[in-house]
């Protein structure tokens, strides 16, 4: 890849990180490049998977929907060959896990769950999760507040106070 | 009574457009595109920085010149940045913002009646400063054809042998425009040839769009006709922590560290504390900023294009200089009827001197969203003058 594609690619990527609705022409005009170019290299991309998705994201407790967060850390045993890819798919395979990610340190497997209770998330715990062979211990964490999520602020902001006018 | 007041300081002009400024910030509910500070907070590891050394107890004056840590940083910086290098011990004052240095540089520099070329449009504050020096001070008026650049041709028109120092104020508040390196070379050779000196106003040095920042320091020997100004308030969002730096000869560095002994003490200690984390570890924040900034500036220029509002394109800073002479009416005028009309407040040109007259300051220093509120109304007003004209 040359390295102004890179570029152009670094800036699609950086901008539609923080807004992945803004307008392909609007985008275009701020980057400096033609609308189709950055159409063409975001469908190259979606193709590549680096773009992965176009998600939003939700403040559910303004939405009024009850929902809570936990975040399990899961101990395993790697199995022979396979380490931990297998039973990580066997965990990320249920629709209610939001994110599994291998972790290093004192524990090995970090899963993000959402559920609408916590009796829904314990069950999922000591039902699915712990019963699988490889998991040696599992402990598990419920958000309380997000304050920052996916590098957004979540709790309100001040008003800018500058001036309006000023040299 | 005798009058309490000097007379040399009443003689010295109010800023004409005082009065918008003031209707302007008063005005409820209005938004605005006349914001000369960035609308980004400074990068938290910054703030953070301050607030430990507060909670160390780090409440003390520091050396006149300033801490010495910060000295060492900012003569790294400016070697990284514009390739010059400077003593951080005696080549090198930290001043309560870039203007205390602007202030400071020019009494330092001018006998009675020695002249001071200043560029304009630009900063407000080279004139009176020179007043205040007893110097004299000659406005160059740069020219739109040259995207306001400094020409030779300029200087040549308004140098006597009078004239001591040239004020070089690029990246340029309010035009935008910037002088590369290519064009700086001629000026610097004027400068040799009529032994002048330089002071560099270089606070927008991080916010340039096309190829990195030249100072006229940097010219081959330059160096020891020039102070570098500089500062935190741009380009690392620190308006309010009030600090800025020069750097220079030794002599003139040694009399401006006197000046600022007597007047000022030190600058800020908490800003100093927080400025060297800045210059060590800031500078990915400074450069999202910047692609943040250009950003913002392809989108404006673009929408002025879209309106038929003539602009060249300028690559400094974070304004934009667009033309409203089509419309027939002053800077002032334009810009006090769309704040009744509109409720948008834009600096006009004229507020950065006479040559000015036609053209509007307008600040990018603003989120997308913000710029695209603004510039709805900007063209819904500009729509309805046209269509009175005919």
């Amino acid at each position: 890849m040359n390295d102004k594609k890179e570029a152009l690619r670094l800036e699609i990527l950086k901008d539609i990180e923080k807004n992945s609705r803004v307008d392909l022409g609007e985008l275009a005009i701020r980057i400096g490049v033609e609308e189709v170019d950055v159409a063409n290299e975001m469908a190259e991309m979606e193709k590549e998977k680096i773009i992965c998705g176009y998600h939003t994201l939700i403040d559910w407790d303004r939405a009024g929907v009850e929902m809570v967060t936990a975040l399990i850390e899961v101990r395993v045993t790697p199995q022979r060959d396979r380490g931990f890819d297998r039973i990580a798919e066997r965990i990320y395979n249920y629709p209610e896990v939001y994110a599994v990610y291998l972790i290093s340190g004192s524990y090995d497997l970090l899963v993000t769950l959402e559920g609408r209770t916590l009796k829904e998330v314990s069950r999922f715990v000591s039902e699915k999760l712990s019963p699988i062979d490889e998991v040696l211990s599992t402990a598990t964490h419920f958000i309380l507040k997000k304050y920052k999520d996916h590098g957004t602020i979540m709790v309100p902001r001040k008003e800018s106070e500058r001036m309006l006018v000023t040299p | 009574m005798r009058n309490p007041l000097s007379k040399k300081i009443v003689d010295i002009q109010p800023s004409g457009i005082r009065k918008f400024f003031d209707v302007a910030n008063e005005m409820e509910d209005a938004i605005s595109l006349g914001v000369g500070e960035p609308d980004f907070d400074t990068p938290w590891r910054i703030r953070e920085e301050g607030i430990f050394s507060l909670e160390k107890g780090k409440t003390f004056y520091t050396s006149n010149a300033g801490l010495q840590d910060l000295r060492n940083e900012i003569c790294r910086y400016l070697e990284r940045k514009i390739g010059v290098s400077y003593d951080s011990k005696n080549e090198t004052l930290v001043t309560v913002g870039g203007s205390e240095a602007i202030d400071i540089g020019l009494r330092c520099m001018l006998d009675p009646g020695d002249e001071v070329l200043i560029p304009q449009p630009s900063y407000v504050s080279y004139l009176p400063c020179t007043l205040m020096a007893d110097g004299v001070p000659v406005v160059i008026p740069l020219q739109y054809k040259n995207e306001f650049k400094l020409t030779v041709e300029d200087l040549e028109k308004y140098t006597t042998t009078k004239t001591k120092v040239l004020v070089m104020p690029f990246p340029n508040n309010p035009t935008g425009s910037i002088m590369t390196g290519e064009d700086l070379a001629p000026v610097a050779e004027f400068v040799k040839e009529h032994d002048l000196y330089v002071i560099s106003d270089e606070i927008y040095s991080e916010l340039t769009y096309k190829g990195e920042h030249v100072s006229i320091a940097s010219l081959p020997g330059m160096r020891e006709r020039t102070i570098v100004i500089n500062g935190f308030s741009k380009g690392f969002a620190m308006t309010g922590w009030r600090l800025g730096y020069c750097c220079g000869p030794e002599n003139i560095i040694e009399q401006m560290t006197k000046l600022h002994q007597y007047a000022i003490m030190c600058a800020p200690t908490t800003s100093q504390y927080a400025a060297v984390e800045g210059l060590r570890n800031c500078e990915d924040e400074v450069q999202e900023m910047r692609r943040s900034y250009n950003e913002r500036r392809r989108f404006l220029m673009s929408e002025f294009k879209r309106m038929g509002l003539e602009c060249f394109e300028p690559y400094g800073a974070f304004y934009v200089f667009p033309s409203i002479k089509e419309f027939g009416m002053t800077s002032e005028e334009f810009a006090t009827k769309l704040l009744q009309e509109e409720k948008v407040a834009i600096v006009p040109g004229t507020a950065f001197g006479e040559c000015g007259e036609g053209f509007l300051r307008i600040s990018y220093a603003y989120s997308i969203e913000d710029l695209k509120e603004a510039l709805g109304r900007v063209e819904r007003f500009i729509q309805r003058l046209r269509a009175e004209k005919q």
